[in-house]
This record gives structure tokens, C-alpha cells and sequence, in this order.
């Protein structure tokens, strides 16, 4: 099954997807454009991944990580399916990331690799915006590289992990203004769901809601104001997302 | 309002005090290639808070012998802050909590130091205090009775307000998240078995137990 949220009609909903449509619990369907999509899942610790496929790491001259390149994002970043994403004035390169993301069902601690599956949730996408312009090389990817409000869209499905049963072998695709710039598959990740679980809950505790973005393959272009980006996983969703230029993200209502 | 203990999203930020810009020497060859621009900051998720009660033990990941013990302040958020300038920045703040951050020890702050520092309890935090002017405070670490350490507050390169207005530029800080002011590069190392005491007047103490790491 595949799980959203949504803001409809002054309060927020747990919604089903059925046959394309939004479902509220109580048998309604909406249509797109009546409500607002919010992240699927209302995130504790948000994980992210870097280079964790090994032709990405080539495209940024990085020899692959000997262990996963781990860095985190505050509930600020996340944002949710057709939302906008501000580029600021003094932005020269600012890229899209195409991510599977994958969410927490159970507390796990000492995960071993062969049961990590069991506390896996479910799957959705993420876009983890990054503008190069602020990288600097104190805990990089710093955060006001990887930390900006509503530079993390989230969604809009979650689907069940018991759908899903090969998250391994997953086409991931981005598209600007319907154009493809980025394609892959999670089967070349370096370190896998199972490995990133294992090692991410051999020190601290893993919690239900928390969610690993667990990288993203090669394909990087810069997005300018106006773009229309959507990143898709295959079987999971399409995630939609907009940039918008300084004018627009302040302009007075 | 805010909570006996905050529950928002804890920050922190490296390289703002003299003394750590001085430690750590140089930062024009690689791998930094130049002194920091912005703030440089890092988060402290939810697995690493620990309300400290007398008897708290904090236990290191295996293998992990000793722990850097960063005394430190948190400003603690009482309202939406963003984009703020640093002669309104105070007036978002609602208190400060007292703060050990834990970390193994790292001397390289190149890449993020998640496991170094984000391990479960690496967090020890006071409640809730009333908002004092920070550059008065020093803060006491004691291991095993002995004084390791005595930090003035008032060298810090980013004062609060100017911290709070930098940070805010790119990120909104809401109410019950935390912003630590700084830990000092390379702080003492407590061992296995030690125990631990952070103090600043008018801010109390913390008190807690190094343990090693349960094996699973």
C-alpha cells in the first residue's frame, strides 16, 4: 500500500493511494490541487548519504568512501511533493539529488546486516538540494550547503517495505522540464540498505520515523528559477518539485 | 512555551572561540583550504540526549576507550527564528541549558563526525535556565574530583546574537531547538569508568559515568 500525508480542509490526514487518487481514511477522494501534500512520514533523525555510488564519486574526482559518508538535516530542510525550493540571488551552481529514501519502522540497536530489513517501514524519494557556492570543508557537506529550509522535498508515497521486496535493483531518474538529466539504479549504491543499517545502529539508536537518504548516482545539473524538477524511483513514486528565484520566494502575498 | 528539557532539534558549532582557532593552528593547507566563512555547525539527534539524573551513565560505542568532554551552553529557542538581525536576536531566545557534548576523540573536523559524536547519550543537558549574558560564565569540568579544565565564555568569536543571525540566514531555528555556542577544539578526555562534573554558576551541574559499550 502506499501511505501519504496531506493538508486538507484545515487539518492534516493519513491518506491511501487509490488507483492514482488520494484517499482520506474515511472513503473520500480527492483530487490533486483540492489539498497540499505534505513529507509522508513526520521525520525524527533524517540521515543523508555521500557518494554512495561509486560514479557519482567520479563525477565529484572523490575515490570512493572506505566507510559511508554519513551526514544529517534538520526537520527545517524537509519539505513535501510540489512544493517550492528558493535558489538564492548569489547561487551559481545549485543541484537536484535524486534519493532513495528509506524509513524507520522499529527501534533498532546492534542491528546485524541480515535483519535489517525487519525495521525498514517502507521507501519514498527525496530530493537533497545541494548549492556548491557555500560548500566549505568543515564536516562537508556543511550544512548551510545541505541544511537550507525546504531544500530536502520528501515524497509523496511511502510504500510498504512488504511491496517492495528488492529495494537493491530500483531505476532512479530525474527530469528538468521533462527532460532527463540523471539516471540509475540503486543497485550500484557501495554501501546497501542492509550495510547502512547495521553500521548507522552499531552507535546510536534507530527510531521509527527516522529516515537514511541513501544517496545519489551520477547526472548532477544546475537548476535555474522556473525549472520543474521531478525525481522519480521506479515502483516508488515521482517526486515534483519547483525552483524559484529570491523575488518569488519573498514576494508579499 | 518550552519544556523543562527542550525537544526541539539540538545544534552546535565548532571553531568559535580563540582558544580552539589557536589549537588548531593552521587551516590553509588541505584538507580546510582556507579558515571557515559561516558558522560551522552540526546536530546532535534525538538518540544522543540524556537528561542528566545523578545516576547517569553515559556508554561510549565498542571499542571506544575515551571521550572528548566538550562543556558548553545551548541557547534554547523560544520562538520561530529566522533571518534575524543580531540586534533582535536575543529576543528569540528563551533560556540556556548547560551542556556536555561528548564526542570520541576527532582531530579532523574535514568530514561530519557522526559516529564521533552522535552515539547514543553523547548528550547530557540541564533543564531549562533563565537567559544570562553568556560572556560571564565559566564553565568547570571536573574528572574524578579533579578541576581538567576552566572555560571563560567570553572569548567566543560568534557571540550569541551574531551566531543566531548568521545561522538563521539559511535556517529557521523554531522554538525548543537548541543552538550550542561552541565546544573547544580538542577538549579533556574522561576514561572508561571516569566520572564527570560540568558546573557554571547559576547554571547548576551535570554529573554522569563513563561506561564501555555493550557489546550486542
Amino acid at each position: 500500500m502506499k501511505h501519504g500525508r496531506i493538508s486538507y480542509n484545515g487539518a492534516v490526514h493519513q491518506v491511501t493511494e487509490d488507483s492514482g487518487r488520494v484517499r482520506l481514511a474515511d472513503g473520500r477522494l480527492l483530487q490533486e490541487g483540492d489539498f497540499q501534500w505534505l513529507p509522508p512520514v513526520e521525520v525524527g533523525t533524517v540521515f543523508a548519504l555521500g557518494l554512495n555510488y561509486a560514479d557519482h564519486a567520479r563525477e565529484l574526482a572523490f575515490k570512493a568512501p572506505e566507510v559511508p559518508l554519513v551526514f544529517l538535516k534538520g526537520p527545517n530542510t524537509i519539505t513535501g511533493h510540489n512544493a517550492k525550493t528558493r535558489r538564492p540571488a548569489d547561487a551559481t551552481y545549485m543541484h537536484y539529488e535524486c534519493e532513495l529514501a528509506v524509513v524507520i519502522g522499529k527501534t533498532g540497536k546492534n542491528v546485524a546486516k541480515a535483519d535489517a530489513m525487519d525495521i525498514v517501514a517502507g521507501y519514498t524519494v527525496a530530493n537533497d538540494y545541494a548549492i556548491r557556492d557555500y560548500l566549505e570543508n568543515y564536516y562537508r557537506p556543511n550544512l548551510r550547503v545541505k541544511n537550507r529550509d525546504a531544500c530536502t522535498p520528501l515524497g509523496p508515497w511511502l510504500v510498504d517495505a512488504a511491496d517492495l521486496p528488492n529495494p537493491g535493483a530500483l531505476k532512479l531518474s530525474t527530469r528538468v522540464n521533462g527532460k532527463t538529466t540523471q539516471e540509475g539504479t540503486t543497485a550500484d549504491m557501495i554501501f546497501d540498505i542492509p550495510t547502512l543499517i547495521e553500521y548507522l545502529s552499531s552507535f546510536m539508536t534507530l527510531n521509527p520515523g527516522d529516515v537514511i537518504l541513501t544517496g545519489t548516482p551520477e547526472g548532477l545539473a544546475d537548476v535555474k528559477p522556473g525549472d520543474v524538477i521531478e525525481t522519480e524511483v521506479e515502483n516508488i513514486c515521482c517526486l515534483v518539485n519547483t525552483i524559484v528565484d529570491d523575488q518569488t520566494w519573498f514576494a508579499p502575498v | 512555551m518550552i519544556n523543562a528539557f527542550p525537544r526541539g532539534t539540538v545544534y552546535g558549532v565548532i571553531l568559535n572561540d580563540a582558544v580552539s582557532v589557536h589549537r588548531i593552528g593552521s587551516l590553509e593547507e588541505a584538507p580546510y583550504k582556507g579558515a571557515p566563512q559561516a558558522p560551522v555547525l552540526y546536530l546532535k539527534p534525538a538518540n544522543t540526549r540524556c537528561a542528566c539524573a545523578a545516576t547517569t551513565t553515559v556508554n561510549l560505542p565498542p571499542a571506544a576507550k575515551t571521550v572528548e568532554v566538550a562543556a558548553t551552553v545551548g541557547l534554547v529557542i523560544g520562538c520561530a527564528a529566522a533571518r534575524l538581525q543580531a540586534d533582535q536576536a536575543l529576543a528569540h531566545v528563551a533560556g540556556l541549558v548547560l551542556a556536555a557534548d561528548l564526542s570520541l576523540p576527532h582531530a579532523s573536523y574535514y568530514r561530519p563526525a557522526i559516529r564521533e559524536k552522535c552515539f547514543d547519550g553523547s548528550l547530557p543537558l540541564s533543564e531549562v535556565k533563565p537567559l544570562v549574558d553568556i560572556a560571564g560564565l565559566i564553565l568547570v569540568t571536573e574528572i574524578d574530583g579533579a578541576v581538567v579544565d576552566r572555560r571563560p565564555l567570553d572569548d567566543l568569536i560568534r557571540p550569541p546574537a551574531q551566531l543566531l543571525a548568521d545561522v538563521s540566514e539559511w535556517m529557521t531555528l523554531n522554538a525548543g531547538d537548541v543552538l550550542l555556542v561552541g565546544v573547544r577544539y580538542q577538549a579533556p578526555q574522561a576514561g572508561i569508568g571516569s566520572t564527570v562534573r560540568i558546573s557554571a554558576e547559576g547554571l547548576g551541574s551535570l554529573h554522569f559515568t563513563i561506561a564501555e559499550g555493550v557489546a550486542a
